[in-house]
């Protein structure tokens, strides 16, 4: 295990590199299996009514004007990325027109590989990207990103990462988001959020959620897929939710009812066990606190292994800098490793890691840390 | 041009949406002001609105859910115990493969064709775990639409599910029919059928319900479903398999999935769709499988890396409980044979009902001919009821169907079979 580091998995490790399942999730799955009352008759179309509406408040916040004003709905979905299709299916019906296939929809460069398939499938015809990492200084390129914004058509839908951005790691700061959803609302542009890592990022959910928050309280309609595959630790299970956020009740309503249309021709109603184990959890006060503990043990070992990664880098006086291993949040991080670097990694050092220098930080253990750290040393000094 | 700017900004925004529908001065208008309100859906709409129902008295014979003698959601004692094996284990929830779970796609497969099908054997298919029927039907439709170059239409028997249709046309195919229903015998229009079929053109593609019907009942016999394949072999047609009710429908497995068995016998390589939420009552697990038979074990490596291409930006890959559920049981030697006599004491208990409903129609004094009731298959009876009859039985009687007057027989007990029939000939005499 030690000598073979993995840093290509999707999943979150312990320190003994094992999958993790969450204990609440296996004290409340214990809950399940115990209450016979329960069977396994059809969700609604939509899905469990408690686990939509409090994945939309875990998203939106429990202060949420939105909420409040009743102008938020939620469609149960398989994971973030049947969260994601439905979204996109739903645009490219109704947004911008009727069945508007030419509205250009634009992913960050780099993004997440399955964005693009998504909005293709879905039928979108004009898919592109705006600039998002600087690979020059290992960070956002702020500039760049805020240019295509402002050249892009009108109406164009923007899917943002709402936060630990995959595969970068890298994420816009409170300030630099500001500056975001000033120029998507001067422009018309739609905000299409991807949240795939609330809490797991910096361990605090609402943290993690600012982002869409923010976007909501300046009015904006946009939609959020949420994903519970890393923060439950459910990946199998398939437990997403579609967050809408409109105008009014009455729009939103109308939307979900069209919402239907789409899920009874892809899955007509969604599976119960996953929706199960999140509902319950949200809704019980003492599970809840438990799981935000469970999500912060995950976000802490990833930041505390971000921290000796880049402590032995700097102490082996490795070429470059290294702070951006800190600096990004989430469960990856781009390194920086060029392609000559990342073959001699795999190669030479069995460190198995993507070919675009991505590393999953939830592969590092405290075993393997030395190993991993003194092989970058290797790799960066003996190619350049 | 900049003047005009800032101008045409706004009208832009608002020309985009209808301004025909003008929202509260106060409040800018919403994205989705031109967004219609959605139709409930004609089939799970109906339970939804008998939920809203109070009369004590209520039936809901709209979806296909198996209910037990006391009108109660049956979860199945080989399904409990596959549970509580498989929470014994105390597995991860590690991401399934795309295809899915393969131990439950390789007994999905050997459940329809037979374990010692030549298929099976040479290993000459592939087959995917999916999200329960339709999810199946939604894969199989858009393989069909990315790579069938012959035909864009599909052939579905008149009538079919309500839920075909729109599957196949947001898939992007297009939709024919072929005659199926005599609604004068309340039966198979085989003559009708095999007329229409003989004059499809050639390499379209053709949709059989395997048994049971859905939403009429109504089976071919054996002897029809061999010259059925004999035309379709003939016209070189696309055949195209939806089971849903594998074991269902006579209580027999084998039985139920002839047909299939029989076309691929005859050289004609099917595509089926398989769910497991009737016959193991696992419907909101959303257990399915597609399987493609192909020419070869090449050709189902290439089919099956495609099916993953489709499936991939649709939900990634597919949820495991009701799976590993399914898997269990049919890899099980135990739990499969309790399973098979669970699903037995289903199909039964239907027949049952439909010999009561009969009866007591006949005790109502009712004059019409009945008799569909009983030679009809499967958990839907296609009553004859027209749709103004059966909004009379939901505004009268409370008795929620669809408005094709199909009844859920699932639906019917010992003790409300006496009211179905009382309100039946009631609206029917």
């Amino acid at each position: 295990m030690g000598k073979r580091p993995s840093l290509i998995t999707v999943a979150y490790r312990t320190d003994e590199g094992q999958p993790w399942v969450l204990p609440v999730v296996k004290k409340v799955e214990q809950k399940i299996a115990n209450d016979t009352s329960l069977n396994h008759e059809y969700l609604p179309i939509l899905g469990l009514p408690e686990f939509r509406a409090n994945a939309s408040r875990i998203a939106l916040g429990e202060d949420s004007c939105a909420i409040k004003e009743n102008r938020v709905g939620g469609v149960q979905c398989l994971g973030g990325t049947g969260a994601l299709r439905i979204g996109a299916e739903f645009l490219r019906r109704w947004y911008n027109g009727n069945n508007n296939t030419t509205t250009p929809v634009y992913i960050s460069s780099p993004s997440w590989e399955n964005h693009n398939s998504v909005f293709v499938n879905a039928g979108f015809k004009d898919i592109r990207a705006y600039r998002y990492w600087d690979a020059a200084k290992r960070g956002l390129d702020l500039e760049g990103l805020l240019e295509d914004m402002e050249s892009a058509p009108e109406f164009s839908i923007f899917i943002l990462h709402a936060c630990a951005h995959n595969p970068t790691g890298t994420d816009p700061t409170l300030e630099q988001w500001k500056q975001i959803a000033a120029v998507m609302k001067r422009r018309f542009l739609f905000p299409f959020f991807d949240s795939a890592y609330q809490g797991f990022a910096s361990g605090c959910l609402d943290r993690d959620a600012w982002a869409v928050r923010y976007f909501v309280s300046e009015g904006f309609e946009l939609f959020c897929a949420q994903s519970f595959s890393k923060n439950f630790g459910l990946y199998n299970e398939r437990v997403g939710n579609l967050s809408v956020v409109g105008k009014d009740t009455d729009n939103v309503q109308r939307v979900l009812s069209q919402m239907e249309k789409i899920v009874r021709t892809i899955w007509s109603n969604p599976p119960s066990q996953g929706a199960r184990i999140v509902a319950t959890t949200l809704t019980c006060p003492q599970l809840f606190a438990e799981w935000k503990d469970n999500v912060k043990t995950m976000a802490d070992r990833v930041l505390l292994m971000r921290s000796e990664l880049r402590a032995r880098l700097q102490a082996l006086g490795t070429p470059g800098t290294w702070n951006h291993i800190t600096e990004q949040i989430g469960m990856f991080s781009f390194t920086g490793l060029n392609p000559k670097q990342v073959e001699y990694m795999i190669k030479e050092k069995h460190i198995y890691l993507m070919a675009s220098g991505r590393i999953n930080m939830c592969g590092l253990t405290t075993k393997n840390l030395d190993y991993v750290a003194s092989s970058i040393h290797e790799a960066v000094t003996k190619f350049q | 041009m900049a003047l005009l700017q800032p101008a045409r900004r706004l009208l832009s925004a608002a020309a985009q949406r209808h301004l025909c529908l003008a929202p509260v001065a106060a409040r800018a208008s919403s994205w989705w002001s031109h967004v219609e309100m959605g139709p409930p859906d004609p089939i799970l709409g109906v339970t939804e609105a008998f939920k809203r129902d109070t009369n004590a008295k209520k039936m809901n014979l709209g979806v296909g859910a198996y209910r037990d003698d006391n009108g109660k959601p049956f979860v199945l004692n080989s399904v409990r115990k596959a549970e509580a094996q498989i929470a014994a284990k105390k597995m991860d929830k590690e991401y399934l493969p795309i295809a899915g779970l393969a131990e439950f796609n390789k007994a999905s497969a050997e459940l329809a064709l037979g374990d010692t099908n030549e298929v099976i054997k040479s290993g000459r298919y592939v087959t995917v775990q999916t999200i329960s029927g339709t999810g199946s039907l939604r894969v199989g439709a858009s393989f069909l639409q990315r790579f069938f170059k012959y035909s864009r239409d599909v052939y579905l028997p008149k009538p079919s599910w309500g839920n075909h249709t729109p599957i196949f046309r947001d898939a992007g195919m297009q939709l024919q029919a072929y005659r199926y229903y005599d609604p004068k015998t309340c039966g198979f229009d085989f003559a009708g059928a095999l007329d229409d079929i003989s004059k499809i053109p050639e390499q379209s593609v053709i949709l059989f319900h395997a048994c049971a019907h859905n939403p009429t009942g109504v089976d071919p016999r054996p002897e029809q479903w061999k010259e059925l394949a004999a035309v379709v072999k003939k016209r070189n047609l696309f055949a195209f398999f939806d089971m849903a009710y594998q074991g269902f429908a006579s209580g027999d497995i084998n039985r139920d999935s002839w047909a299939v068995r029989h076309f691929i016998e005859q050289g004609i390589n099917v595509v089926l769709s398989q769910s497991y939420a009737k016959n193991m009552g696992l419907y909101g697990e959303r257990v399915g499988a597609f399987s493609v038979i192909c020419k070869d074990v090449d050709e189902a490596k290439r089919v099956e890396s495609q099916l993953k291409i489709l499936i991939r930006p649709m939900y990634s890959n597919p949820p495991i409980n009701g799976a590993r559920i399914a898997s269990t049981i049919l890899t099980s030697p135990d739990l499969r044979k309790e399973w098979l006599e669970e699903v037995k004491g289903m199909a039964d208990r239907i027949i049952d009902m439909r010999n009561q409903l009969v009866a007591n129609l006949k005790k109502e004094g009712s004059s019409h001919n009945w008799q569909h009731i009983t030679d009809q298959i499967g958990m839907f009876c296609y009553t004859g009821l027209k749709p103004e009859q059966v909004e009379q039985l939901t505004k009268e009687f409370s008795i929620y169907m669809t408005k094709d007057g199909r009844i859920s027989v699932a639906g019917v007990t010992s003790g409300n079979v006496g009211y179905l029939a009382r309100a039946i000939h009631q609206v029917s005499k």
